[in-house]
């Protein structure tokens, strides 16, 4: 019998590595490539006031967001697909969040941390955005002033479900390939004619 | 390091006409604190700051701070705006504080940049909130709130809330991203 034909009985030693690529293979037939986009979730740390002191604690070794592989903090809104806003957020500062979401690249994923980011919290001055939601689809929020890291994780914990929950389905469910059809979003212009141009 | 007794005499000395007085900047009760201010008025008020930090007594090289209190509705105040300079001697070590008041409809000083180039953003922050207009500024604009901002907030009769400036911003949904 071919050595590398996969048979869990007649296993050697020199099998583990084809045996496992072939259960992994299985594994993403059944979890998809979320399983993949929610274990490496890459946030932004918008962190403009107090809560971004509880957000550098919950990437910091005690709390260790890397367990749920989010620890990769991009300061890149090119290189990130989950934008966490930590602490008020002034009016001023509005027009910069919004340009910073809209640079993230798809999929992307926001979270409202903290009482002032989500309501403004007890800052309700003409200055202060009572609540991003209000300029920005937010998926989650997190409550508390601030919220404790445990907090926080649970919030990433349910952008996973998420991710989970409205992602791609399945390649055991869906069959090859991602079917992500990507729509072109600008008209190709027919190139100029030098001719007519010259005439 | 001179009182603010032997700080008023040289600058009386100068100007003798002005004829001005020390008030203490706090009172808590009755009882007046230490810390004493001297008033002068708008059109006199570049002279006697030069000579503050110029003359060999006094020598305020620093502006620490200029800052301003609205009196609207203040009891027994008979004008709006006190503008307030906060003044450091770094040779003598003591300080001094001025008052300037202006009033409605519009505020105007002269500008301190000439004697304290660091007044410039503190003058700046100034018309941001309370709309002192500083004559001869270099670049009065806002510093703190956004351009298109129309209001001086820390102005008494400026609601906390704002007059709907948060409001009218472009929201964003998930179509447009
Ligand atoms: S919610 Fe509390 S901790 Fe967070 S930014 Fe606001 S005041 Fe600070």
């Amino acid at each position: 019998m071919d050595k590398h034909q996969y048979d869990p009985h007649t296993m050697s030693n020199d099998d583990v590595l084809t045996t496992r690529l072939d259960s992994l293979v299985n594994f993403f037939r059944e979890k998809g490539v979320n399983w993949a986009r929610r274990n490496s979730l890459w946030p932004l740390p918008f962190a403009t006031a107090c809560c971004g002191i509880e957000l550098m604690a919950t990437g910091a070794s005690r709390y260790d967001v890397a367990r749920f592989g989010a620890e990769v903090m991009r300061f890149s809104p090119r290189q990130s697909d989950l934008l966490i806003c930590a602490g008020r957020v002034a009016i001023k500062m509005m027009p910069v969040l919004q340009r910073i979401y809209l640079q993230m690249a798809e999929p992307k994923w926001v979270i409202s941390m903290g009482a002032c980011a989500s309501t403004g919290g007890v800052f309700d001055t003409y200055a202060v955005v009572q609540g991003v939601d209000q300029f920005l689809p937010v998926d989650i929020y997190v409550p508390g002033c601030p919220p404790r890291p445990e907090t926080l994780i649970e919030g990433i914990m349910a952008i996973q479900r998420i991710v989970d929950r409205d992602g791609i389905t399945p390649s055991s469910r869906r069959g090859k390939g991602l079917r992500l059809v990507a729509e072109p979003m600008y008209q190709i212009d027919t190139p100029p004619s030098s001719k007519t141009g010259a005439a | 390091m001179a009182t603010p007794e032997q700080i008023l005499a040289a600058v009386n000395t100068r100007f003798p006409t002005l004829r001005l007085e020390l008030k203490p900047l706090l009172t808590r009760g009755d009882v007046p604190g230490d810390q004493m201010y001297i008033r002068v008025k708008p059109a006199d008020l570049l002279d006697v700051l030069r000579f503050l930090r110029d003359d060999g007594r006094t020598r305020f090289e620093q502006l620490i701070d200029l800052t301003c209190v609205d009196y609207l509705n203040f009891p027994g105040a008979s004008d709006r705006y006190g503008v307030i300079y906060s003044l450091l001697s770094l040779t003598h070590n003591h300080r001094i504080w001025i008052k300037c008041f202006v009033n409605d409809p519009r505020p105007t000083l002269p500008t301190a940049t000439a004697i304290w180039p660091g007044a410039e953003w503190m003058e700046r922050e100034l018309y941001d909130m309370f709309g002192i207009v500083f004559e001869g500024h270099p670049d009065l604009r806002r510093i703190l709130t956004w351009d298109g901002f129309e209001a001086h907030p820390l102005r008494k009769d400026y609601p906390l809330r704002g007059k709907g400036e948060r409001e009218n911003y472009p929201v964003l949904n998930r179509d447009d991203a």
